[in-house]
Parts: structure tokens; sequence; C-alpha cells
């Protein structure tokens, strides 16, 4: 396979065409976070965390870097001011939904977010108050990043996890009539994928519904 | 019908339909969507038989046309060749207007258009203040074509653009001649069409796609919906050009639920083209084959991004996805696809059958042609408007809006629909093209132009539209789906009167990174209108915040309404209609608004009598107590 010469964080890689800046950001070693890339799923761009600034000749871009392919030539920061600026907005727009849950607070240490350190090692806590975080929170324990819905579609071709409704009301739900024929055959496979937990909380409800 | 097999059988046609017609006078009547929210089918109706009745069937033409522009005067008559305007149409005007007018050419003066700045009736069209600035060229042609005439369109000399393309020209030259006459996407984002459909041209896999986008969503925008219902086949006819350009031989039309008037002229426009062999296998003879399909949309708002009006085609959730890959290359079903908006179709035929150097003397530097506005709001002509790009927004405002009504003032317009920014009177000498409006802060977008008075409060619009897009957002993307929820929940509180001090930064900072971090244009535009209002009435924002004052008097929340005692004539009007029973008084007694009953309705000023005006509404202030506590006040 040909491969591409690109700049990462000021040092000259190689990388496969065709791979993603994502992984050759990884490959030489920068922290890039995410939450909703999978190496079993197709690239999905929706948590925006792994975002980078990209420098074409003179444009400079902000690109989600999972979706974004190497190309020969190209200068990556991969944290940059605009960079870390906005990744910590993203995390503190996620920790007023999911406050205290464990991979946000990993992220969340390391830029520094307000509130991160009213949590407990358990993830969940219902006591936490909105006075230590940046924005009031609306806890739904679900950071909509998509690994169970597209697990179990894509590698698990079930479909018994998807979402319903549109904009700031979307949720992640297990239907009913599938999830009953599907998940006891399953194994859980797709709890360990959930960055918050929230998932069997979502299954033990439906579990309750149809075992009932 | 026959079928047609060459250009010369086409203007063969052409003649005959044009001689049919010959002398013959011709009223047309707007029927569009917004005529029907007034009957303007009955009007059709009653012209119809009133014609037969009178005899005139053989001398009269009546056409069931699109909208015109003026759409707040519909249902319209125009009587042609005269270019006599009616407004308002009723229809027991009918009778006399084809006794008088249609059959003597005599015209019915309190029919006209009234000027309501000279008070002076207007005969012509194009003598009416709205119309007289405007340069009507793809919008033009609804007048004198009836919607579900094909005949109507080849007489004005429909399809020649298109056998003229396939006849004279390669592929290659109409690609070349698109692409210098420099027209650019009508949709919003204003990329230039003729590269794009060079891309899609080039791009590598069969078969290819072309798409209509007719997902017109922003608020207060119907230019597509127009174009659509009053000229379908300048739509097609554009379709068939760039189909024959990027060599595409399966296209779509996109059209959203909610115009089925729309779906219903396209569905006639495509039999009608399939039966004159202007649509299907071998088009007037040529060896190009194209066919064309309706998709009804499902109202969602984001499906006007390209990419998920695709997912949307694919039967799968209207959801945008990551470009690059762009559609040229990697479209609908994964094959090179070309999508452009309904305008920039139906301004195609123009610009083949005029050539590219027309087209590239409208216009400024960098933005070419015409472009529709819907121009609405707080205005005394409202409807749609085609002007020359580089037309000062002024002018639209003033000169063919006709100002603002009742003696408020301008205080503001929004361009670009929900995701587009406001722009205050200082810039008002502004030419409108792209680049001038994204410097301010706003966007070109699909052409919504929403005018504000002085009693509009900016916060509370910018949250209205915030609030359109917080249900809209896909809710894919973290920034967008977060980010609008926590702007939204902010705006909110400002305009609830509970703002808090650093509420402006946190809007700034949210809207910075929605801006630059979300996934598709929805959510990159999607802070324009808080970050706009901030930036051009960043004072507003703060007398909400910190004097907890609407200084427009509009947020409910930081309003009462007020009785002035001296010019309260105690007539127990606001008394009687007061719904809420707020009002305490009697006859010589002044009124009194008990606030805790209140649910400031505004209704109390409303009834007032104009000449005792003595309610007032306050914000920022106390409330002043009765002259005495307790009961009846001030005898009088």
């Amino acid at each position: 396979m040909s491969q591409v010469t690109l700049v990462i964080d000021d040092v000259e890689v190689k990388a496969d065409r065709g791979m993603t800046i994502l992984q050759a950001a990884w490959n030489a070693g920068a922290d890039v976070p995410t939450l909703c890339s999978h190496e079993k799923l197709a690239a999905y761009g929706a948590c925006r965390l792994c975002t980078v600034e990209v420098i074409r000749g003179q444009q400079s871009q902000l690109v989600a870097s999972c979706v974004c392919p190497v190309e020969d030539g190209l200068i990556v920061n991969t944290e940059s001011e605009p960079v870390i600026r906005g990744r910590k907005m993203l995390l503190e727009l996620l920790w007023a939904r999911a406050p205290g849950v464990q991979a946000l607070r990993k992220y969340g240490i390391k830029y520094g977010i307000a509130g991160v350190q009213a949590g407990t090692e358990y993830g969940v806590i219902p006591g936490i108050s909105t006075a230590e975080t940046k924005f009031d929170i609306g806890p739904t324990f679900c950071v909509l990043c998509g690994l169970c819905v597209r697990y179990c579609a894509e590698v698990k071709n079930r479909n018994a996890i998807g979402f319903i409704g549109r904009g700031t009301e979307r949720e992640v739900v297990f239907f009913p009539e599938i999830a009953a024929k599907e998940c006891p055959n399953c194994g859980e496979e797709c709890y360990p994928l959930c960055p918050t937990g929230a998932l069997p909380l979502h299954h033990a409800l439906v579990k309750a519904q149809y075992s009932a | 019908m026959a079928r047609l097999n060459s250009a010369a059988h086409l203007e063969k046609l052409r003649q005959l339909i044009l001689d049919k017609n010959d002398g013959k006078r011709v009223v047309s009547v707007t029927n569009g969507t917004d005529g029907r929210t007034r009957h303007s089918e009955v009007v059709v109706q009653a012209f119809v038989n009133e014609v037969k009745k009178q005899g005139l069937a053989g001398k009269i033409v009546v056409k069931s046309t699109g909208c015109h522009g003026f759409c707040e005067q519909e249902p319209t008559a125009l009587i042609l060749p005269e270019a006599i305007c009616y407004v308002t149409v009723k229809p027991e005007d009918v009778p006399e207007i084809v006794s008088q007018t249609l059959a003597k050419g005599k015209v019915i003066e309190r029919l006209l258009y009234e000027d309501p700045v000279s008070g002076q009736r207007i005969t012509k069209e194009s003598e009416i203040p709205f119309y007289k600035s405007q340069n009507q060229t793809v919008l033009g042609n609804n007048r004198f074509l009836d919607m579900k005439k094909i005949d109507d369109y080849i007489a004005l000399g429909g399809y020649s653009a298109l056998a003229k393309a396939l006849f004279e020209m390669t592929p290659e030259r109409v690609i070349e001649e698109v692409k210098s006459s420099g027209l650019r996407g009508r949709g919003g984002a204003g990329f230039p069409t003729g590269v794009k459909w060079g891309f899609c041209r080039s791009a590598p896999g069969q078969p290819k796609y072309v798409i209509v986008n007719c997902d017109e969503g922003d608020p207060g925008a119907y230019m597509d919906r127009s174009l659509t219902e009053g000229n379908p086949h300048s739509v097609l006819e554009g379709l068939l050009i760039g189909a024959y350009a990027i060599g595409a031989h399966e296209g779509y039309i996109y059209v959203r639920a909610e115009y089925p008037l729309a779906v219903e002229n396209l569905k006639t426009a495509i039999e009608q083209a399939e039966k004159y062999g202007l649509l299907g296998e071998n088009i007037l003879g040529s060896g190009f084959n194209f066919n064309v399909h309706i998709h009804r949309g499902a109202g969602a708002f984001v499906c006007g991004e390209e990419t998920a009006l695709i997912a949307s085609l694919e039967g799968r959730i209207g959801e945008p996805r990551q470009r690059p890959p762009f559609p040229a290359t990697s479209g609908l079903w994964g094959k090179p696809t070309n999508i452009n908006n309904v305008e920039t179709w139906a301004t195609v035929p123009l610009i083949i059958n005029r050539g590219a150097r027309w087209f590239k003397n409208l216009g400024t530097q960098g933005s070419k042609g015409t472009k529709i506005f819907s121009l609405v709001g707080n205005l005394n002509n409202t409807g749609l408007v085609e002007v020359a790009m580089g037309i000062p927004l002024g002018d639209i405002i003033f000169k063919i809006g006709g100002g603002i009504p009742g003696g408020k003032e301008f205080k503001a317009v929004q361009t670009g629909g929900p995701s587009g920014g406001v722009i205050p009177r200082s810039l008002l000498d502004t030419p409108v093209d792209y680049e001038k409006l994204t410097q301010l802060g706003s966007i070109m977008g699909s052409g919504g132009m929403i005018v504000m008075d002085e009693d509009t409060c900016l916060v509370d619009v910018a949250r209205y539209f915030l609030n359109f897009l917080a249900g809209e957002s896909c809710g894919r993307c973290v920034p967008c789906r977060e980010g609008i929820y926590q702007m939204l929940k902010i705006l909110n509180r400002i305009c609830e009167g509970n703002g808090r001090e650093g509420d402006i930064e946190s809007l700034e900072e949210i809207g910075q990174t929605v801006r630059d971090f979300s996934l598709c244009a929805l959510g990159k535009t999607a802070p324009n209108p808080v970050l706009s209002t901030i930036r051009y009435f960043r004072d507003e924002y703060e007398a909400h915040i910190k004097e907890k004052r609407c200084p427009a008097l509009a947020c409910k929340e930081l309003i009462s309404y007020y009785i002035e005692p001296d010019k309260c004539q105690a007539c127990l009007i606001c008394l009687r209609e007061c719904p809420a029973q707020a009002i305490t008084g009697g006859k010589k007694i002044t009124h009194v608004i008990d606030q805790s009953k209140c649910t400031k309705c505004g209704t109390c000023l409303e009834v007032c009598p104009p000449r005792f005006g003595a309610v007032t509404k306050l914000s920022g202030v106390k409330v002043p107590e009765p002259v005495r506590q307790g009961a009846a006040v001030t005898q009088k």
C-alpha cells in the first residue's frame, strides 16, 4: 500500500494511504480523545472530540480526524489553542448530560473542565450540584455516542437498539420486540462499549417490560 | 399531443401555439398556495364561468398562475397585454372585470393598487413601487404561465435552451458556459454551480444522478415553492440541461411534504413533458435519455442539507454525514451525484439561452445574476422579490418593501433564515451578495429576509430561531445537539429575567464551538442568530441581564402593563375586556391592573381608545402603586 508523508505535532510521519488522521495521530503517539470511535465500527464523526487543526498550504481548518483521510503534505496540530478550547467546551457540555461518568472524568481532568472533581470513581453520582459545573445539569447519563446502536447494527446485525427523537430530544432505546428476541442470545456484548454505564440501565428497563 | 422529434419540431409547435393565442386578451390570476389562502380558486373559476357566460370564450384566455411576487395583495388579476393589475380580487368583482376590462379594455379604478405613500391608484403592474426596483428574470415568467400548461411554457421559448444544449453544445461546453456565467448555488452555500457540475462529470462511477433540492424549510421563506408551483418546467428544463452536461440519466426531485401543490404541478409537468418527448427516451430525437422521480420529504429541516437529503432518499434516517466525500464523488447509493436548489436549476435555461455574458453583467464581482428573496415581517409590502445581486439591503426594505408600517422605526433584518444573522440599521447600505452578508455575520442562505421593527426584542428573536434549530438539529453530533440546548437554556433564562453575569460570554463561547466543531452546515451556522444579535445589540442583552429590562418591551416576563391614572377616563372598556379579570375600578373610578392576576396578554393596551392612550408597558421599573392603597381611587 502506498504511503503519504505528513506532519503531526511538528513530527514528520508516514502513514498508509486511506488511513484516517486519527489513526495516524495515535500511531504517532498523540493523545487525541474520542468517545464514538471503535475499531470494529465505521467512522461516525459524532462526538467531535477528535477534532484537530489541519493546515493545507495557507488554509487552516478544524476537522474531525476520525472521518478525515491522511493526505500528503498535511500539517496536523492535535493540540493547538482552538482545538483545546473547543474540546474543553464539548467536554463541559457532555459533563452536564452525564456528570461524573468515568470516561468523561478521564478527559475532563486533562482539559480542566469545571466540576470535574465533583464525582466519584463509580461514575454516576446523584448528588452533583450545578454550582460546581459550567452548565446547568440535565442528566440523562447517555452521551449518545451511538456505540451500542452501531455495534448492534453493524457487527451483530440485529438492530435491537436504536435512536429515537431528534435534536435535543434524541435518545437511545432498546426496541422491546427485537430486544426480547435477540438480546438474550447475544450475551450483552454492547455493555462494555458504553462509556457512561447507562446502557445496562436502559436494558434493565426494557427487560422488565418484555419479561413481565 | 404528438411526440417532438427534433428542435425544428419544437419550434413549429411553438409557432402553432403562438398563432392560436394571437390577439387574445389574457387574464392571469394568481392561484398558488399563497393566493389560495384567500380563495383564489373561486376567483379563477368565476373568471372561467363569466367569460363563458358573456360569450367571450374564444377571445379571452384565463390563466391560473403561480405567485407573481406581491403575495400580500393576492389574489391579483393581471390583464395582458395591457399589464393592468387588479389586486385583492374577489369573486364578486369578476363580472365587472370581464365586461369592462377584458371585453372593452376599460380600467376599473377601484380595483387598482393604491400606493400607501402617495395615495395614487396605479394601473400598470410594473409601475407599482413593489415591482419597480425589481429585476424579475427567474420568477418573472410566472405571470405568463398557467401552472398546469406546458404549452404556455413552450410559447415563452421553453425547452429551447434544452434543444440548444442537446444539438448545438457538447456537455463540456454547457459546463463551461455555466462556469463562466458565475452562477452560484442558490440554496445557501453559494458554491459555483459549473464547478460542481464539472466535479460530478469527471467523477468515476456510473450511473450518475442529479437531484433537485426543494426541501425549503426556513421559516418565512417560500421562493422555491413559488417557482416549483408556478413554473415547474423551468426547473425540469434546468435539470435536463444539467443531466446532459453531467452525463446523468436519472434524477430526483426532493419536495417537502408541506408543498402539495408543488408536487401536483410537478407531476402534471412531468406527464406533459413525457408526452411531448421532452423527458424519457430519445429526448427531442437527440438520443439522450432522462427520467425523473418525485420524492416527498417527511418534514425534517435538516434534510435540506445535501448528505441528509441523500440519506433520506435512500430510505435511511435523514442525518447528515461528514463531507468529504462530497456527493459529486459519492452521493446517492454511493454514485456521483449533483444536487442543486430549485432556483439554481431554474436559472440554468436562462443562462443557456441568453448566454453567460448576459448573466455576468448582472450582480457584483463575486455574486452574479439575480436572486429571489422572500421579504416578510414588519413591512408595508411583503412578498417575493427578485433583484440583481449587489442592490443595497436598504433599497430592498424601503424602496421595494415600502418601509415599516404604523410609523414605527426599522430595527433589524434577519437574512438567511434561522441559520442567518441579523443586520442593524447602520449597515443597510451594504450591497447584498454572498461575501458581504457573511462578513456581517449573517448568510445569504436561501434568501429569507425578515424585517423587524422597534417593537421586536432581539434577544427574543435569537431565542425563537434557536428554539427552531433545537427541534430541527438531528442530534447526531455533540456541539450542535448539546451546544444549542445549553444556549437555548441561557437565552430562555435571560428572557425570563433570570439572566446571570457572564451569560453573554457563555453564549459567545458555546457559539464559537458549535460553529467550529459541528458536523454539518446546520450546526456550523446555528449560532449565527445569537452571535450576530450579541454583536450588534449587546446592550439589549445587558439590559435584560443587569436591569431585568426588555428595551423593546416584548419579553413577557420582564414587562408589566400599567394604567396611567391621569390618562384613564374610567370608560370600562379594558375592565370588561380583560380575560383574566385583573382590572379593578368602575364607572368614574380610575382603573387599576392587579399585577398578581395579570397574564400580560396585552388586551387592555389594544382596546384602550387611542385618544386616551392610558395603558402603557413598563419594563425594568417598579409598577407605581395606586394613588391610595386598596379600593377605588380617583373620581372622574
